[in-house]
């Protein structure tokens, strides 16, 4: 034992100057586009005189083959004028030959390497559209309780399909970060849009030690690679703020989703063809009633001299089906967008404020009009954000309901696919909730709150109604419902049915920065008071780790199969479009 | 602060607010009464608010946590908080919150406690100069108790 110990301290003095924290941007079995841009970076631990740090790339001196030199930093300052170690910054690279690229950096007794894939496509597009649906948060048991919902079941089988149960291929997509197994709508995006993983609240960077969050090592977004290898329109839906993290993640490089007002920014540098969503704040300038930008900015006038014409409402927008000629920005709310239940149901939520908002289909409906003019094709993504944003209030029936219309959206694209055969469609999550369907609630059962849940043999069918055939519940306050749970939340109050009164808000934050359960609904009959089993500084219930369920139809979605990395999914769009021939 | 003095100032401030009414009720205004419309372009004030700009007014709400502990101002919201604009990246406020610049230091109220502000109403675009918050509506030499 005294030999081990001691041959194990030898071994770690020996080994101490691997240990140096050396990091190489891209990382180490990165996938990176040929010819697209991207900027390399490389972290040494301690300082160094520039001449003592040599970086080859297959044994060559790395600015031969990269074309230029990097920018050599002696000292890079961190938080507090914090010396961090040297670095070198090559921006805005890129490679043209595929291949395997070992990068390998050595300065004193700090040595690293790591090896890129650089990948091509095939030289002929295979598909001319893709059209990406993506539900946020989109887990197993949205789909299944969306189905049951929907449809309905009887004797065990499913009384009807969602138009997402017959999509040809299917995978299994791992969305784990670069710094964790957990993940955000962020980094999980961005690994879709850039095929590049990276650390959660990134998007289209790489997360590195400076805390500005505009400094980090970019990577190439889909629409920047649209944009610099083809001549194909780009559409974006969201019922999300449109600077929120998914449909920001096809434009924006920074190291925090949270810099919304210079997100606009970035969708004003790349002008993707059709944009609709929420989160008009962060256009409107700073003395404009409902702002939420701090200069004077007017991003809707600049949008507007820039050629598009702008909608706010759903009539809007139904107006300008068809007619419209030239670029389309919608933005329906100056935050997220209402939910399909609260705009066409309860009209709860913020509806009272918001009261024309279009629905996602519809968005949808006059985004594949105007872009399907492009004889080149197009790339739309559409984003069901609220599947998400009430998963995490754990607003299960919202949730399902988000669903059951995220659904239509992807009945839509099949119609439109049918038309137009050389389409491909992508429906997936961008991550996962811990979240379960378990039986039905059954209202007339004797008791209270948990009593009147049914699981196993008790559970039966849950009784929803749909008469006008419009495939959403015509009621969701049934006497037998969906008993959805999650398997992490904060302290809250569990009420034991749908949320009638307006989005679920289960915790609030006191003064210590602890989230406790919101008394508003303490007084519910057979409320109960469930503990927490997250740290008290999550307000709400958090992402999963479960792979997602990717699906597929159309030219190029073969590439899809077995379990893939999520910036994997990159390589396959890229391929249908052959987006690495450059043909533009 | 000791929690005894800060006992006895909230009492003090309770007092002061309940005493207020007898001497000149203060205009009450509502948060669903600050804007008279709301588009994607922009909110309206309602007339209610353009009226009484620069005078003293009642509002009762819920108090997010503030930004800092020796924040010069807090937030003041229809509906507690859920969420923590501040502290977490993926949430924001609501449109319709008024911030709150008190006279003097009061302690932070639970956040499932209803509250009733009284201050000066002041409107326009305005950036907090220490943190760059951004405020539409705002109370100035307001104090608090509880609803």
């Amino acid at each position: 034992m005294r030999i081990l110990l001691a041959a194990l301290a030898a071994t770690t003095v020996l080994t101490g100057a691997a240990f140096a924290d050396t990091t190489i941007y891209p990382l180490d079995r990165a996938t990176i586009l040929v010819n697209s841009k991207f900027d390399f970076k490389v972290e040494l631990d301690n300082v160094h005189p520039e001449d003592a740090v040599e970086v080859t790339v297959n044994g060559k001196p790395y600015a031969e083959v990269f074309g230029a030199p990097a920018q050599f930093v002696t000292e890079e300052k961190g938080k507090d004028d914090k010396v961090l170690g040297s670095a070198l910054i090559l921006r805005d690279l890129a490679l043209a030959e595929p291949g395997a690229y070992t990068v390998s950096v050595k300065a004193g007794d700090e040595a690293k390497s790591v090896t890129w894939d650089v990948f091509g496509t095939d030289a002929t597009p295979k598909a001319k559209n893709i059209i990406f649906i993506l539900g946020d948060g989109l887990s197993v048991a949205h789909r299944t309780a969306a189905r049951i919902m929907s449809k309905g079941m009887t004797e065990g089988k499913a009384d009807g399909r969602l138009a997402m149960d017959d999509l040809d291929r299917m995978a299994f997509i791992g969305t784990s970060s670069t710094h964790s197994i957990a993940t955000d709508s962020a980094n999980t995006m961005s690994a879709y849009m850039t095929g590049h993983k990276s650390r959660v609240n990134a998007l289209g960077v790489y997360a590195d030690r400076t805390p500005d969050s505009f400094d980090d090592p970019k990577v190439e977004t889909i629409a920047e690679a649209l944009r610099r290898a083809s001549n194909k329109s780009i559409g974006i839906i969201s019922t999300a703020e449109l600077e929120d993290a998914t449909p920001a993640a096809l434009v924006a490089h920074t190291r925090k989703r949270a810099d919304k007002p210079e997100i606009v920014g970035m969708f004003y540098d790349v002008q993707p063809d059709v944009l609709l969503g929420g989160g008009s704040a962060y256009f409107l300038k700073s003395d404009i009633p409902g702002s939420k930008r701090k200069d004077d900015k007017d991003y809707i006038q600049l949008f507007q001299d820039a050629g598009y014409s702008v909608v706010t409402t759903k009539s809007e927008l139904a107006a300008a089906e068809g007619s419209n000629q030239g670029k389309l920005l919608g933005l329906f709310h100056t935050g997220n967008m209402d939910t399909w239940l609260d705009r066409n149901q309860l009209k709860k939520g913020t509806v009272g404020k918001f009261g024309d908002q279009p629905g996602l289909v519809d968005m949808t409906k006059v985004a594949l009009d105007q872009l399907s003019k492009n004889p080149d094709g197009f790339f739309l993504m559409v984003e069901g954000a609220s599947v998400d944003k009430m998963s995490h209030p754990m607003d299960w029936e919202r949730a399902v309901v988000e669903t059951i219309e995220l659904d239509h959206v992807v009945a839509l694209a099949r119609e439109f696919a049918a038309n137009n055969p050389d389409t491909m469609i992508v429906v997936t999550g961008d991550h996962t909730h811990g979240v379960g369907l378990i039986g039905t609630i059954d209202e007339d059962k004797p008791g209270e709150g948990r009593d009147k849940v049914g699981v196993y043999d008790e559970a039966g069918f849950p009784n929803y109604v749909d008469a006008d055939g419009d495939g959403y519940p015509d009621s969701i306050a049934v006497s037998r419902h969906i008993a959805m749970f999650a398997n992490n939340f904060p302290d809250y109050y569990e009420t034991w049915g749908p949320k009638l009164d307006g989005p679920f808000e289960p915790a609030v934050k006191n003064e210590n920065g602890e989230y406790i359960a919101n008394e508003a609904y303490k007084d519910v009959p057979g409320a109960v008071l469930r503990v927490g089993n997250i740290p008290k500084d999550n307000d709400t219930a958090v992402h999963a780790v479960d792979d997602v369920v990717l699906q597929a139809t159309g030219p190029g979605s073969e590439g899809f199969r077995g379990y893939m990395e999520q910036s994997d999914v990159y390589k396959v769009l890229v391929d249908a479009f052959a987006l690495g021939a450059d043909k533009k | 602060m000791q929690r005894r003095d800060c006992l006895t100032g909230m009492a003090a401030t309770m007092a002061l607010v309940a005493a207020r009414p007898a001497l000149a009720a203060p205009p009450e205004i509502t948060f669903d009464e600050l804007y008279a419309s709301f588009s994607a372009l922009g909110l309206k004030f309602s007339d209610k608010v353009l009226n009484l700009t620069d005078q003293t007014i009642r509002i009762q709400g819920f108090m997010a946590p503030p930004l800092k502990a020796e924040a010069q101002f807090f937030v003041l919201t229809q509906i507690p908080m859920s969420i923590c604009p501040f502290c977490s990246s993926d949430s924001d406020w609501p449109d319709n919150i008024m911030v709150v610049y008190l006279d003097k230091r009061q302690t932070f109220v639970q956040p499932n406690q209803r509250i009733a502000v009284t201050g000066r109403l002041e409107r326009g675009s305005w950036m907090d100069p220490e943190t760059g918050f951004v405020s539409q509506l705002r109370l100035r030499d307001a104090r608090y108790g509880m609803a």
